[in-house]
């Protein structure tokens, strides 16, 4: 009885947001090396003004962010890919 | 020691495509000539820049994979600096992840470039086929 009174009760049920955990996209696939010549691919790590998005977005992993950043600025290097642009992609 | 590198340079738009091979096969034979071994090529023709070098927007890009001593690789980058064809160029050392990803790409690119052919034939019947009918 004492335990039924003290529930708190909701008149809706609260809504609990439950957050897809990000994860390392090369780990999971099993992806070992990072090709600087697939600038499609590399787009995929930029934010519209080219510029390289943090882990904290795109859940990649230390390890990996670090081979993703050194792959961009060699395609860069080659114009695969702007230094500074608006509006990539 | 021995190493594999792979190498990618641009070319300026202006060359025509004799002086384009002569380019390349200076390059190529510089390399054999040091001592280097040629793994693969591969040609990506005229491409756009993404932002202008030298008042050019568009170059020609050609990619080289090939096995040398360190030391060479300084050798064909005073090459390239000298070369005033060349707008860029970038040469990497390929670590074993990086041996057995350009081995599968080469592999699939070389079954991407033999799917179409093979593909095209029986394309090409049944296009007939409904003609006919």
């Amino acid at each position: 009885m004492a335990n039924v009174n003290n529930e708190i009760r909701y008149l809706n049920p609260p809504t609990v947001e439950v957050r897809k955990k990000k994860y390392c996209r090369f780990k999971k696939a099993g992806i070992k090396y990072i090709d600087y010549k697939d600038p499609e691919f590399l787009k995929k790590f930029l934010n519209e003004q080219g510029k390289i998005l943090p882990r904290r977005i795109t859940g990649t992993s230390l390890k990996f962010q670090r081979k993703v950043a050194q792959a961009v600025k060699r395609a860069r290097s080659l114009a695969l890919l702007p230094y500074v642009t608006d509006l990539l992609k | 020691m021995i190493k594999q590198y792979e190498t990618v340079f641009i070319a300026t738009p202006v060359l025509s495509e004799a002086q384009m091979k002569e380019a390349v096969a200076k390059y190529t034979k510089f390399i054999t000539d040091k001592g280097g071994e040629i793994v693969y090529e591969e040609d990506w023709g005229l491409k756009q820049l993404a932002y202008p070098i030298q008042h050019k927007t568009s170059g020609f890009y050609y990619l080289i994979e090939f096995k040398a001593n360190p030391d060479f690789v300084a050798a064909l980058e005073t090459q390239y600096h000298r070369d005033e064809r060349i707008l860029r160029y970038l040469t990497v050392a390929l670590d074993k992840h990086a041996v057995a990803y350009a081995e599968h790409r080469r592999q699939t690119r070389a079954a991407k470039a033999a799917a179409p052919k093979a593909e095209a034939a029986p394309a090409a019947e049944e296009t007939v086929e409904p003609a006919a009918e």
